[in-house]
């Protein structure tokens, strides 16, 4: 697949002015909403400390604390499965449903699914997939991926959504009322739910000492998926696992005050052991994971919990929309996982950053984001992931630049062509600085040569030309 | 005490007048300001960029040009956070470090190592926008973040700011949101960029000031290019120019 242009898809995102001024307001009021919830809790940077350690400790003793997990699993009786790839997840997925004749799927929203690209693969091979969180049901009927991922459609107006329903439901357009809105989802939503032969979800956590997995979420669809039908399905990323209930404590504080402001969801459910009568399957996926946690530099990325606060808190994230990192993960945390999944199609993603670095004040767990994704920018040069024009940009000025005598020659006739050039030389699509701004005047004399002129011979100082 | 003065090249470029206002006010201060002459940039633009190769001869040159110096002072965060914190295309060396080790950016200087707290020849009796910039933010400390709610409140420019008689602070909001500079940002992602800063202006804008200022040329050159296309101009100062006492 070729290179995603996050630039280009920001600048049309940003040219239909509704929706960017929409997302920014909404997400801005959510990291204000985080600030209150912080300051809430005195302790708020002894947790993040903590959290950040308890991963740290976590990955370092992963394997051990995995096999726990998987001994008190099947203890609970539950069966776990190992999938290595997005491939090997999907294929067991598929034998599970299909050894059981299961032609249909409810499912509550998991980005591991979306990694691993599960709905469309389950889907290709005729099984009914019904996504069950709201946001992510309205995606899966606007044939979108989430553009964030705690509210996977939260760049859509309440009018956009309206239309959508009007066109697949047939509801009133006119309507764009949110309360109208889940009525007609839950309405059409429901019955796929009671119906459904088999339910998925993922997993916010996942403790190794008692075998448990976690959701933490509002609307209460995760418990349908997962408690509605007899068989049961949980995906599970390697690095979701935490050693004990005593440490989840601390991420359930942090969680959902980074994400939204909340102090705790509607419903943090623990799910240990199948229902009566019923089937839990757990299956825990690498997808690059273990070879991430042996990059030197990226290891962090593996301590996120999911919350987005860094989305919510990135100016460059507010303006340009999820959708436009052509990603599963986007905004800064994105930056710095999705090159670990394809470095080519991802290159480019490292330069949507100011590296502003408030992502990393507001992480829980206390990834040093903004350090990654200046570390990213150096391992696409080394790479060759980058564009040329870029590349031939850099040289001239590392040249320019290391030789006073030529960083002189182009002081100076920058000067005098700046201010011969016409209008229309200056402001054209070449010049990317000046699509949106102006151009800043070059000063007629540059401060080197003030100060040649009225400093230099009282320093007693050579002149250098 | 001696001190070299490093201008950055937009300063030079684009601003000398900043450089002009920051060495007079060394120099009023009782510091013996040294400019090496053969300087040109600090390399940011090419690290920044993901460029090490690139960025390796100019940082060369600028250790030649200033590790003699045991205080190295520039008006700019974002130069003083790549010199200290990001100063590694240049191969490992004693200098090289004491480069890193030796570098202040203005505010910090005036600050921390001279401990000023008055400018008896300035006054500025105008509303004043302060926009102090993630560099020196968050890269170097300056000012507290909105992001570290349990930290005590303080921003070093504006302790030194109301030193000069006459200034009316106005607030206005996201006051510590990036304007959208960045460095290359702000010509490969150009949209976004400009709309960050439209949307500065816009904050600033209701706030009623009269001068936005700060310590930073960089996201003041990007501001006021905005300012300039939505025929708002905006009249922006450097903090140097406020406390030299030349801008009235």
């Amino acid at each position: 697949m070729s290179t995603v242009d996050q630039a280009k898809n920001a600048a049309a995102f940003i040219d239909d002015k509704t929706h960017e001024r929409h997302l920014d307001q909404l997400l801005w009021m959510l990291r204000t909403k985080r600030d209150d919830a912080a300051r809430r809790v005195p302790e708020w940077e002894q947790l993040r400390d903590l959290a950040s350690k308890i991963k740290e400790h976590t990955l370092s003793n992963l394997a051990h604390y995995l096999e726990m997990f998987e001994s008190r699993a099947k203890a609970n009786g539950v069966t776990v499965h190992w999938a290595q790839d997005a491939h090997e997840h999907n294929q067991i997925v598929y034998q599970i449903l299909s050894d059981r004749k299961a032609d249909s799927l409810v499912k509550s929203k998991s980005m591991l699914t979306e990694e691993c690209d599960t709905r469309r693969f389950l889907e290709n091979r005729g099984i009914q997939v019904t996504e069950t969180d709201l946001g992510e049901r309205i995606q899966q009927l606007d044939d979108e991926s989430p553009s964030h991922i705690v509210g996977p459609a939260w760049h859509k107006t309440t009018q956009d959504v309206a239309n959508l329903f009007a066109r697949v439901y047939g509801s009133d357009k006119n309507k764009a009322d949110p309360v109208y809105l889940a009525h007609v989802m839950r309405e059409h939503t429901r019955p796929l739910i009671e119906q459904a032969k088999a339910g998925m979800t993922g997993a916010n956590f996942a403790v190794a000492e008692t075998g448990a997995v976690v959701t933490v979420t509002n609307e209460g669809n995760a418990d349908l998926s997962a408690n509605a039908p007899a068989l049961r399905i949980c995906s599970v990323g390697l690095e979701k696992i935490i050693p004990t209930n005593e440490h989840l404590a601390v991420f359930i504080r942090l969680l959902t005050r980074s994400a939204t402001g909340m102090a705790i969801t509607q419903y943090t459910s623990h799910f240990r052991a199948p229902r009566q009568n019923g089937e839990m399957h757990i299956i825990l996926v690498d997808n690059g994971r273990s070879s991430r946690l042996g990059m030197e530099k990226f290891w962090p990325s593996l301590k996120c919990i999911r919350c987005a606060a860094c989305m919510n808190t990135c100016p460059v994230y507010r303006r340009s929309g999820g959708l436009s990192y052509g990603s599963t993960y986007m905004g800064p945390i994105g930056i710095i996982m999705m090159p670990t999944f394809d470095i080519r199609r991802y290159s480019e993603l490292p330069f949507s950053s100011t590296l502003n670095g408030s992502c990393t004040n507001v992480c829980p767990v206390k990834i040093n984001i903004h350090e990654q994704i200046y570390a990213w920018r150096e391992v696409m040069e080394e790479k060759h992931q980058f564009k040329l024009v870029k590349k031939e940009a850099m040289i001239v000025a590392g040249k320019v630049l290391s030789h006073p005598r030529l960083y002189r020659m182009a002081a100076d006739s920058m000067e005098t062509s700046l201010k011969v050039l016409p209008r229309f030389a200056l402001y054209n699509h070449f010049n990317a600085w000046g699509r949106h701004r102006d151009i800043p005047q070059p000063a007629k004399e540059t401060f080197h040569d003030w100060y040649k002129k009225y400093r230099s011979q009282a320093a007693g100082q050579e002149v250098s030309r | 005490m001696q001190v070299a003065l490093m201008i950055p090249c937009y300063v030079d470029l684009f601003y000398p007048e900043v450089g002009v206002a920051t060495l007079e006010l060394l120099e009023k201060l009782k510091v013996d300001v040294v400019y090496p002459f053969d300087q040109t940039c600090c390399a940011q633009p090419m690290a920044n960029g993901g460029c090490y190769e690139e960025a390796r001869a100019t940082e060369e040159l600028f250790i030649k040009n200033f590790s003699a110096f045991d205080h190295i002072v520039t008006p700019s965060g974002s130069c003083t956070l790549h010199l200290r914190n990001k100063f590694t295309a240049a191969p490992d060396s004693p200098e090289r470090r004491k480069v890193s080790a030796s570098v202040y950016d203005l505010v910090e200087f005036l600050h921390d190592v001279l401990r000023v707290r008055e400018f008896p020849w300035a006054k500025f009796q105008h509303k004043v926008a302060l926009h102090t910039s993630c560099s020196a933010i968050r890269g170097l400390g300056l000012a507290s973040m909105s992001e570290r709610v349990h930290d005590a409140k303080f921003s070093k420019p504006k302790n030194l700011l109301e030193q000069v008689p006459g200034i009316d602070f106005v607030d206005f909001e996201r006051p510590d949101e990036c304007c959208g500079f960045g460095g290359t940002f702000s010509a490969t992602e150009e949209a976004v960029a400009a709309k960050m800063g439209y949307d500065k202006l816009e904050f600033i804008g209701k706030s009623g000031a009269d001068y936005l200022v700060s310590s930073d040329m960089s996201c003041l050159m990007h501001l006021q290019g905005c300012a300039h296309r939505l025929g708002a101009p905006l009249k922006v100062l450097h903090i140097a120019q406020v406390l030299n006492g030349v801008a009235q």
